[in-house]
């Protein structure tokens, strides 16, 4: 490979993307030309519920591991929270092939980017490259391969955790309080929307994604709950002044066990009390997530 | 059409090879030593914004010495050739050894067949993960590479600089002591150097995938003072890897 240098009238600058187009090696979504695009709907691996909460310290991300294909489950340990650079982390939703790619391309173009300029984009900047690469994929959606990400980040200079909607036209919303994507995303929201307060700890929003992703999974064949034979847990991301960290499967693993102990107790308890003629539903009967509907 | 005068090709050369060094010599002179943490690049530079030190890679590191145009040209064609290369084969693909010759060709290029040379010394240094896998690329405005072991200088009076550091220097050095020897090495005996007169980087061998760790001025003068050893890079080490995100600076680690 020979180094790529251009004239100073004719240089594509801090971008990696623009970088790519210009050594012919841009991502090409378009499917125009391709014999038989749209015509049969393709198998196609779908990622699915994605939600991110506001805290007090910053932000909290969290996405189920379940990756689908038309009815069938085609990946289980699918990783769909992504740190995006030191303080920022982007969730996917959608077509999981170009949502990857969408996710590897952003990541290199804000290191790309810090690495040129010799400083690193604000908060709003890397919102809004994002929204630019979901814009630029908008033709591959209209195919049927939508990304929809959400983009959350501890911003620097204002000191406090924000966080990004986007629809599959690039559009980008900036939510205060939290925001949920993917085909979960009703059930998630509701259960965030519930719990939610005005300078939640990261802990308790921690517990509140955790919740949510947990009710989306009982609603929602195409959300993946807690696999506890495989030890399979959702993941889970902090975003704070520190900067992005995952949670520990382990914390994680734990968090859904007492919570899954909780919804048993409360569920017994509740059967005991309301309605005593039910020998029929022994306590092994309840359902431990990913049910079928 | 008039006949030019003739120059031998090796006048011509010389020529070129003069003027080239003449514009090295003019500018201030930057040292890179292998210590036990990995590798430590100091640069006289009084500059806080203009820097001769930067990040290609997540283990390679680019300095330059000369004209500032020319060297951060270069920096940034680096940095294009790495992200590309690890974009479309994988980031384990990138190494120091590709992105050096790569720049020997560009340079031996300009040399030969542009009128100008480029007036510019650069160093391309890999962190591997034993210091024997450690590689310093001095490369000479003329595409010529030389594969330094342990220490190298590249800038003004880059020959008395190296003879002074030859005599401190040695293998297993901690960071400061390696920083004390640079500093002694660039002011030489009859002038001291501030840290806000010094750019200094490491390439920390401790796990993190973006190696590259930028020292300020208050670090650089902790680790002058000689207070503790290595009191910088204290928090990167030993970062159990499912947790380093939380631990460190560095959560692209893991994608």
């Amino acid at each position: 490979m020979t180094l790529p240098t251009y004239r100073a009238d004719d240089d594509p600058g801090p971008s990696f993307v623009d970088l790519l187009g210009r050594v012919g090696q841009g991502p090409r979504w378009d499917v125009d030309g391709v014999p038989g695009a749209g015509e049969s709907p393709l198998r196609m691996t779908h990622a699915t519920t994605v939600v991110a909460v506001r805290c007090a310290d910053g932000v909290v991300m969290a996405g189920d591991r379940r990756a689908t294909a038309g009815h069938l489950i085609s990946y289980r340990t699918m990783e769909k929270v992504f740190p995006a650079d030191r303080h920022s982390g982007v969730a996917i939703a959608g077509a999981a092939g170009p949502a990857m790619e969408m996710v590897k391309l952003f990541q290199l173009q804000l290191e790309h980017y810090e690495k040129v300029e010799g400083g690193v984009l604000s908060l709003e900047g890397k919102a809004n490259q994002l929204s630019q690469m979901v814009r630029s994929h908008l033709p591959a959606a209209m195919q049927g391969m939508a990304v929809v990400p959400l983009f959350a980040g501890f911003d620097t200079r204002r000191g406090v955790g924000r966080l990004f909607e986007y629809d599959v036209t690039g559009g980008r919303y900036e939510e205060s309080d939290f925001a949920a994507t993917g085909s979960g995303s009703l059930h998630a929201g509701t259960v965030i929307k519930l719990g939610y307060r005005e300078g939640i700890t990261t802990d308790d929003a921690i517990e509140l994604a955790i919740n949510a992703l947990f009710q989306a999974a009982d609603e929602d064949s195409a959300t993946g709950g807690p696999d506890l034979i495989r030890g399979i847990f959702p993941m889970v991301a902090t975003i704070t002044a520190e900067g992005f960290g995952r949670l520990a499967d382990d914390d994680v693993a734990d968090r859904f066990r007492a919570l899954l102990a909780n919804l048993t107790a409360t569920r017994s308890t509740t059967t005991v009390g309301s309605a005593p003629v039910a020998p029929t539903a022994p306590s092994g009967s309840k359902k431990k997530g990913g049910a079928a509907k | 059409m008039s006949m030019p005068f003739y120059v031998a090709p090796e006048q011509w050369m010389k020529d070129k090879a003069d003027f080239a060094r003449k514009g090295i010599a003019r500018g201030r002179a930057l040292a890179a030593l292998v210590y036990d943490g990995g590798i430590l690049i100091c640069a006289e530079n009084t500059s806080a914004t203009l820097r001769k030190i930067s990040e290609i890679y997540d283990r390679i590191a680019f300095a330059g010495a000369g004209r500032y145009n020319e060297y951060d040209r270069l920096r940034i064609a680096g940095v294009r050739h790495a992200d590309l290369k690890g974009y479309s084969f994988s980031r384990e693909d990138v190494d120091a050894q590709g992105l050096a010759n790569a720049y020997a060709q560009m340079l031996g290029d300009v040399f030969t067949h542009e009128v100008k040379p480029m007036e510019v010394e650069i160093l391309v240094a890999e962190v591997g993960e034993s210091p024997e896998q450690d590689r310093l690329y001095h490369i000479l405005y003329d595409g010529t590479v030389v594969d330094e072991t342990g220490y190298t200088v590249l800038g003004g009076e880059a020959e008395t600089i190296s003879n002074r550091l030859n005599t401190t220097y040695q293998e297993g050095l901690d960071a400061a002591s390696a920083l004390r020897a640079a500093v002694s090495a660039l002011a030489g005996s009859d002038r001291t150097l501030a840290p806000d007169e010094l750019e200094v980087a490491l390439l920390t061998r401790n796990g993190a995938r973006r190696s590259f760790q930028r020292l300020d001025d208050t670090q650089v003068g902790e680790l002058l003072g000689g207070e503790v050893d290595e009191p910088v890079i204290e928090p990167e080490t030993g970062t159990d890897p499912t947790t380093s995100g939380a631990e460190t600076p560095d959560p692209t680690e893991d994608d």
